[in-house]
């Protein structure tokens, strides 16, 4: 009888724990949305191939400044706006190999946005993820382009050695990988 | 009374099982042909559940764990599938390597919960040191 009551008693924590699990997943989408709405994203505008490029950009810049700054909650909220500019994202107008090329670092970099968007208290982990989306936007405005002026930035330290690049909105050495700890590290490699 | 009735009768519901005999040439073990070393770990503590192919543990007969465990390996096969890795494109490639070699170094794969019913699966530092070797060369050449 006993043993019966313990196994009752587990499966009854497993069924809660699922029904659990799908209602804060609700709860988390609900929660991102509201989010996104208190930031201002601005018109998104398909006129020009740089228009399209500017929600991505102004969101990045965020998400960059947050890292610069500590904040992964704020890291978290730019992040989730660059998962809506990427998913509304236009590559009509551009040839075969180029929208291919999109394609693939929408992809990427979507992941990376998604990762830094779930991870609102983990700084480091959206750092990594933060590395490699600063590639797949730098490879992606070479194809789309950006009315703002950027400046490619690179920290030699960061990566194990390997170093990692971010773009800038200006020349002054930010730098986002370490924040506080080592906010001078980098030099500006080129003007985008 | 009703919850009797209830789980006898949803282990007469299956779960889809994630098993399949053909091992398609996109897998990353087939494509690269690593040392045996490493493809025994990556199928003792990757492949269950980043794979199409799971090596069921016998508690997956019982309902509701099988869905739970449907869910997850879906989940983690949508994170990463080393069955499907050569589809990836180069970028995305490289960027799930690296996310691998991230979620070893800091002891978040294999899943805890996973090491615990899974003994085996568990690397050591040895373990790690070698995969993270093979995974950092593959992904340099690239």
């Amino acid at each position: 009888m006993k043993f019966f009551k313990l196994k009752w008693a587990l499966l009854a924590v497993i069924l809660i724990s699922f029904t659990a699990q799908s209602n804060n997943k609700e709860k988390k989408i609900t929660g991102k949305l509201d989010v996104t709405k208190s930031v201002n994203i601005g018109l998104y505008s398909d006129q020009q191939k740089t228009d399209r490029s500017k929600l991505l950009v102004a969101s990045y810049l965020q998400l960059k400044n947050a890292l610069v700054s500590d904040d992964a909650k704020e890291a978290a909220i730019a992040a989730e706006v660059m998962v809506r500019a990427f998913k509304g994202f236009n590559a009509s107008g551009f040839n075969a190999d180029q929208q291919k090329e999109i394609a693939e670092i929408i992809e990427n970099a979507s992941e990376q946005v998604e990762h830094i968007a779930d991870n609102a208290s983990r700084i480091e982990h959206q750092r990594e993820h933060f590395e490699v989306l600063s590639n797949d936007m730098s490879d992606l405005i070479a194809i789309v382009g950006s009315e703002q002026t950027l400046y490619q930035t690179k920290c030699p330290m960061y990566n194990k050695g390997k170093g990692g690049i971010w773009l800038s909105e200006t020349k002054d050495i930010k730098n986002p990988f370490y924040g506080s700890k080592m906010l001078t590290c980098g030099s500006v490699q080129k003007e985008i | 009374m009703v919850l009797v009735i209830g789980f006898v009768g949803i282990q007469f519901i299956p779960a889809n099982l994630n098993q399949s005999n053909i091992v398609p040439k996109e897998d990353i073990i087939d494509f690269h042909k690593p040392p045996d070393r490493i493809t025994s770990i990556l199928k003792i503590s990757c492949y269950d559940c980043h794979s199409n192919n799971t090596n069921y543990p016998w508690y997956n007969k019982l309902q509701p764990i099988s869905w739970l465990l449907e869910k997850h390996i879906d989940d983690a096969k949508e994170e990463l599938n080393f069955s499907e890795f050569k589809t990836y494109s180069k970028r995305k490639q490289k960027s799930k390597l690296k996310s691998i070699v991230s979620q070893i170094e800091d002891n978040e794969m294999p899943i805890k919960g996973y090491v615990l019913m899974h003994k085996n699966a568990k690397l050591s530092e040895k373990d790690k040191t070698i995969l993270i070797n093979w995974i950092e060369k593959l992904k340099d050449s690239l």
